[in-house]
């Protein structure tokens, strides 16, 4: 019984961290009022950029480093044409996600099907060996203790730092922060370059941890479950931190079951993520009070300084 | 638009549309074009990498004779169609279609092309111009039951399934059947993912099912993902259309390897010819269309049984679907030393008794 728990813990916590990876970068984005619908297509490039300098150069540092870039530089394709050239931010986040999808594919078409090298897990002599609390708590990969490190600095920077007030200031009126002197179209710069950033580091777990391999839209939908996640827990890093878990458990549990015997649709069953997601949204709307209160009130909306 | 100018256009249409007869004699003297439709990237190192191995055997077989065309990447469905149209304008004789999900839009497309030769692969619908083959899959793994059967503890296999097909029933019956000829107690518990490519989802359905007790897993989806997960668990596992021992060498037991090129010769050979007929062909072992990678990491009787079996089957001593055969809810599906017909068994649709779980 043991037994049987940790092993679903430890898979569900892989099936999580892409989730709350990619969510952590767009929460950021949507708290300084820039709505990147390119989740998805950002993780792809990135999925693939780690997955080919891993391959080439032989080290996962790098091939980690080389997807938070290529994702950042998808988010200043993104920014640039949205904070620059004020460009519409729903319009230009989907063609992002497409280009993200067929450039993805373009990158990796060479490395298909090739073995590639798999993240090493850090044991730390003596503590993996813990009963039950040892395989769930250690031996896990970098980038899985980097989610929650993430998401814990995403936290404390929001809500405990200058530098964050600003953030949300610009997020909620970016008129009001220009007013005061504030350089809004930067700061949304740097905020979607980190959304960006964050997509890439959530791609490159997808290849090089958790399914090892290239593979074209091997992300499959999870940029778009993140972007949900981030209306679900309402803008909240806690929330976003259950959220990913819930989906993520969703996600793998309903595989499970079906091995359980439980006689359910495998068409209902890959639904069923983002029938959650559906639920979820049309639950919490029914709050206005709570989204109003922690929704970027910009959020979305081009900014253009007047004076 | 007046009445001049609209003969004008419509007169430029005709003759637009006229063009492709006139266009097509002059090929008959060039090389038969014959075009390929793949489901995946040909990279995928599972099903659609070893159709286009057969083609390229077909293109060096045949050498300047022929000329092969794919489109990779096709989804199963309206776009297919287009596809397929697509290669018949540009002249293709002869058109292989290599998904299950492509069947409609093959014979739609056919009755367009009444002088084009379409084969479909694992489909069951035929027409005057569109033949239809496939491997008998289950045959590898029958040989693959066998093998878990003498290495499993638990006696209980793991089956990472891709859609309730006919197909994916019949492997899933026929490597319990395999399993409980060594194993008699034996039982296999399966996912399916909904996918026949998606390496994410199968590779946690690979956990799932090492989580709740399989101590070997078998695969019929077209990724490495599983055998990989089921390598990180120190388990092993059985690869799938290909040899997938790179990505795990030391636990992959073998893996049931598709053959195209042989039957992809044949029938470009029989175009050539001008012997082409409509056909329903489905190949084992004894055709040379499926084979076992090598039998690696495991002991050498095992090694002895699994040659055997792949041998008796080859021999037609073995049919693998013999009576007496009992479905999960014990019912008697086919009686004592009958085997089962091939109409039956392409459209098989319940579960031997000792599979756990329910096709839904």
């Amino acid at each position: 019984m043991m037994f049987f728990l940790t092993s679903l813990l430890v898979s569900v916590i892989a099936a999580s961290t892409p989730l709350m990876l990619a969510a952590t970068g767009e929460l950021i984005a949507e708290k300084a009022g820039v709505l990147n619908l390119g989740v998805e297509g950002m993780m792809l490039v990135g999925a693939v950029t780690g997955f080919v300098v891993t391959h080439i150069t032989g080290s996962t540092t790098l091939g980690i480093l080389a997807a938070i870039l290529a994702g950042a530089g998808m988010a200043l394709i993104f920014s640039v044409l949205t904070l620059t050239i004020l460009a519409n931010q729903i319009a230009t986040g989907l063609a992002l996600t497409l280009f993200g999808k067929g450039f993805s594919s373009l990158l990796g078409r060479n490395y298909v099907g090739i073995a590639g090298p798999t993240l090493p897990k850090l044991d730390i002599p003596g503590l993996s060996t813990i009963p039950f609390l040892g395989p769930v708590l250690f031996g896990h990969d970098v980038l899985i203790y980097l989610s929650f490190a993430l998401l814990a600095a995403t936290a404390w920077f929001l809500y405990r730092t200058h530098a964050g007030l600003i953030l949300r200031a610009v997020g909620d009126s970016h008129n009001a922060a220009h007013a005061i002197g504030y350089p809004v179209i930067r700061i949304r710069y740097a905020a979607t370059l980190f959304g960006g950033a964050m997509a890439g580091l959530a791609g490159v777990y997808m290849s090089l941890s958790y399914s090892p391999m290239w593979a074209e839209d091997m992300v499959a939908g999870r940029g778009w479950i993140a972007l949900a996640l981030v209306v679900f827990a309402a803008w909240r890093p806690f929330w976003l931190f259950v959220g990913a878990y819930l989906f993520g458990g969703i996600m793998y549990l309903s595989l499970y079951v079906q091995g359980i015997g439980i006689p359910v649709p495998s068409a209902l069953v890959s639904a069923l993520p983002y029938l959650g997601t559906i639920v979820v949204l049309v639950i919490i709307s029914r709050d206005r009070r709570r989204i109003r209160l922690n929704q970027p009130a910009s959020l979305g909306k081009p900014f253009h300084a007047t004076a | 638009m007046d009445r001049r100018q609209f003969h004008k256009i419509l007169g430029a249409g005709l003759a637009a549309a006229s063009l492709p007869s006139l266009i097509r004699p002059a090929f008959a003297d060039g090389p038969l074009q014959v075009g390929f439709v793949y489901l995946g990237p040909v990279g995928d190192f599972g099903w659609t990498y070893q159709h286009n191995v057969g083609c390229q055997q077909a293109q060096a077989h045949f050498g300047d004779k022929v000329k092969t065309t794919y489109v990779e990447n096709v989804p199963e469905g309206p776009d297919s169609e287009h596809v397929i149209a697509d290669l018949a304008a540009k002249g293709n004789k002869l058109i292989f279609t290599t998904s299950f999900g492509y069947m409609n839009y093959t014979l739609k497309v056919a009755k367009q092309y009444p002088d084009v030769f379409f084969e479909h692969c694992t489909g069951y619908m035929r027409d005057k111009n569109v033949s239809t083959y496939n491997i008998r899959f289950y045959q590898g793994r029958y040989v693959q039951g066998v093998i878990d059967g003498k290495l499993t503890k638990s006696g209980l296999v793991g089956y990472i399934g891709s859609i309730p097909v006919p197909e994916v029933v019949q492997g899933m019956n026929a490597f319990l059947l395999g399993m409980r000829s060594v194993y008699p107690t034996a039982k296999l518990k399966f996912i399916m993912i909904n996918s026949w490519y998606d390496p994410g989802k199968e590779g946690d359905a690979a956990k799932a099912l090492i989580d709740q007790g399989c101590d070997v897993i078998t695969q019929h989806t077209d990724s490495p993902t599983p055998l990989q997960t089921a390598k990180a668990r120190g388990i092993k596992a059985f690869g799938e259309a290909t040899d997938m021992t790179k990505f795990a060498p030391e636990t992959q037991l073998t893996a049931d390897v598709n053959d195209w090129g042989g039957y992809y010769i044949k029938r470009i050979q029989d175009v050539l010819d001008g012997k082409w007929t409509s056909t329903d062909t489905w190949g084992g072992f004894d055709s040379g269309m499926l084979s076992m990678a090598p039998f690696a990491n495991m002991p050498d009787d095992v090694k002895a049984l699994a040659e055997q079996a792949v041998a008796d089957i080859k021999s037609g001593k073995n049919k693998v679907f013999v009576g007496p055969l009992t479905d999960q809810s014990g019912k008697l599906q086919l009686p004592a030393g009958q085997v089962m017909d091939d109409g039956t068994l392409s459209g098989l649709q319940w579960l031997v008794e000792g599979v756990e779980g329910k096709l839904s």
